[in-house]
């Protein structure tokens, strides 16, 4: 069995952002990156099924900061082939999506798992697109694959933990919520010994011809107007502050 | 293109979701400021009878097929796409669910129609969408270039009771070609009873990434226990196995409105304030002065949790 899964690198959040300046982007600059959480999870559910049964895990994504380094730690977890495809800038899910279609068209595969979505997919979900642009059906919201022969069955999960459960006959593209154990960790020297022992295969991006299909004015941070009111001081302060609202709301 | 407004109604177990009522109250608003026309795009087997539900929308577009007695990804796409397609209408407006995760991306490149997700506001021409991303860090405001566009809303981005209009709207029935489904829908999978039900309590301790490992959570426990509350969380929590699915708030877990929601460490995405933003008081705690989750609770406190935790466990 084959599996590609795309990966990309997204702005760590924990880190503070900036805007740009001219208002419509994140100031890039300085941006720390790292792997979006999801994909890392596809990754992880990817590893898992080829320790199972056996598979071809291909790890594929758009060149980008850092993004050698995140595919060499794929490696390091256990990713068969790492691709990257130049040539793209990726900023928009279709663009990326059709760059990656281009790649994966001459590619064998069973089943395309990548994260269910991104901090960054304004224009939607990578997983989705890139299923249509190949044609491939698709189902998102994955927390469970089990695979047999030329059919794969998945878990998709809805609201308030209800799950509902497909089959279907592959190739297909998944969109992946969570894998069924935390994604694995990779220690950096072991990260290095995979940078000397692989190669990433380099694929241009091709005809893509796609965009987001809007415009952005202007990016800010959110302000609903109504706000917390903040409490200050120290943490023995803040918590005698929040014993008096307790009290005063009758809670406690 | 057409002068419509196009709402995809979501509908489980045969209850229509309060996404769908927030979509079309937005939607009559926008159509009654721009003359325009809202309709409901129902899909399902017999069941015809939701319409009586859908009175904020002037008309219900129906397709009746027996692949869409249950829901199924590829169905529900080839039949949105095919009758999107027929009437090409300026707006589809689809929830930014689990169902319609798998729909508006799939229709925008079927149909080469512009798609802007994650929209937690419209203005009434249409022309500007606010989506929410970077966790609910930034809002973008975008405008479609082409005529027409799909739009992924954010639960409860828009008041349902707007939409919640019952009625009898004229029924056009449609029909699409879902021959060839790949995809075939199995089974429902309830979820499993828990030891405690967070939707009933009062008071909620809820833990976020920032407890950092299952080996905190008694510090938390602790502090439900003095308060008479019990604990909930973020999905990470339980994503890493260290509290289950029972006790998960958000859009794939549960809705609390308890009267005191105090987060511990959790950031406030908006897959998380989906599930918590209606409580009477939220106190959030988390170190970092920007987190979004800020912007929801009543009551801020920047301060590492464990220095918070222990000191107001003292004082009860
Ligand atoms: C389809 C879908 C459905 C989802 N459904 C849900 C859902 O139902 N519920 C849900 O919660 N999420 C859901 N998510 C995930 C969501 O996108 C976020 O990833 C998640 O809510 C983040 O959880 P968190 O706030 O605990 O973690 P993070 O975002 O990592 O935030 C941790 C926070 O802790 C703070 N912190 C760190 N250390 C400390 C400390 N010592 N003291 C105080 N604060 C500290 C940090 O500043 C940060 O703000 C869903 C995602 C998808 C794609």
């Amino acid at each position: 069995m084959n599996i590609i899964v795309p990966i990309k690198q997204v702005p760590d959040l924990v880190e503070e952002l900036e805007i740009n300046s001219d208002g419509t982007d994140l100031d890039r600059e300085w941006l720390k990156m790292k792997l979006n959480e999801f994909d890392d999870h596809a990754l992880e559910e990817a590893l898992l099924m080829k320790e199972d049964s056996g598979a071809t895990v291909t790890t594929i994504a758009l060149d980008g900061d850092d993004i050698d380094k995140a595919l060499y730690a794929a490696a390091a977890k256990g990713a068969d082939k790492l691709v990257k495809i130049t040539g793209v800038s990726g900023n928009s899910t279709h663009e990326a999506a059709k760059a990656m279609a281009n790649a994966i068209q001459g590619m064998e595969y069973d089943i395309i798992m990548t994260g269910v979505q991104s901090v960054d997919d304004r224009d939607g979900q990578l997983a989705v697109i890139l299923a249509h642009y190949l044609g491939n059906s698709h189902v998102s919201v994955v927390t469970g694959v089990q695979a047999s022969g030329g059919s794969v069955t998945v878990q998709k999960e809805y609201g308030g933990g209800m799950v509902a459960e497909f089959e279907a006959s592959t190739p297909i593209v998944l969109g992946i919520q969570a894998a069924r154990e935390t994604p694995r960790y990779v220690p950096v020297a072991k990260v290095r010994r995979a940078q000397k022992s692989s190669t990433i295969e380099e694929v241009a991006a091709g005809d893509v011809g796609v965009d987001a299909g809007s415009s952005v004015s202007k990016m800010y941070k959110p302000d609903t107007g109504a706000g917390a009111e903040m409490i200050g001081g120290s943490a023995e302060d803040q918590a005698n502050k929040i014993m008096e609202l307790l009290s005063q709301k009758g809670i406690k | 293109m057409s002068n419509q407004i196009f709402v995809v109604v979501e509908h489980l177990k045969g209850k229509i979701e309060d996404i769908t009522f927030e979509m079309l109250g937005k939607g009559k608003e926008m159509a009654d400021a721009s003359g325009g026309e809202l309709v409901a795009v129902l899909l399902g087997s017999g069941a015809d009878g939701m319409a009586g539900q859908l009175g904020a929308a002037g008309k219900v577009i129906y397709v009746d097929d027996a692949n869409l007695a249950e829901y199924n990804p590829q169905a529900y796409c080839k039949a949105v796409a095919s009758v999107v397609e027929a009437n090409s209408p300026k707006m589809v407006l689809i929830g930014n669910t689990s169902m319609g995760m798998d729909i508006a991306g799939g229709v925008s490149v079927d149909l080469n129609i512009p798609f802007v997700a994650y929209a937690s506001g419209i203005s009434n021409d249409g022309g500007t969408i606010t989506s929410a991303l970077y966790g609910g860090k930034m809002n973008v405001d975008s405008s479609p270039s082409g005529d027409s566009v799909i739009i992924s809303v954010i639960a409860g981005s828009f008041p349902a009771d707007a939409g919640r209009v019952d009625g009898s709207p004229s029924v056009e029935t449609a029909s699409a070609d879902l021959s060839g489904l790949t995809i075939q829908f199995k089974q429902l999978i309830e979820p499993e009873g828990g030891d405690v039900d967070i939707t009933q309590q009062e008071i909620l301790i809820s833990v976020g990434r920032g407890i950092q490992s299952d080996e905190n959570l008694p510090l938390a426990e602790e502090l439900a226990a003095k308060l008479g509350g019990a604990i909930s969380c973020s999905r990470p929590i339980v994503d890493s196995k260290w509290l289950s699915k029972t006790r998960q708030v958000g859009k794939s877990g549960l809705k609390v409105k308890p009267k005191l929601y105090l987060a511990l460490g959790i950031s406030g995405a908006p897959e998380h304030i989906e599930g918590m933003k209606d409580a009477d008081l939220i106190i959030a705690v988390n170190t970092d002065p920007k987190a979004p989750i800020f912007d929801y609770a009543h009551y801020g406190v920047v301060q590492d949790l464990f220095d918070f935790i222990p000191a107001l466990s003292g004082k009860l």
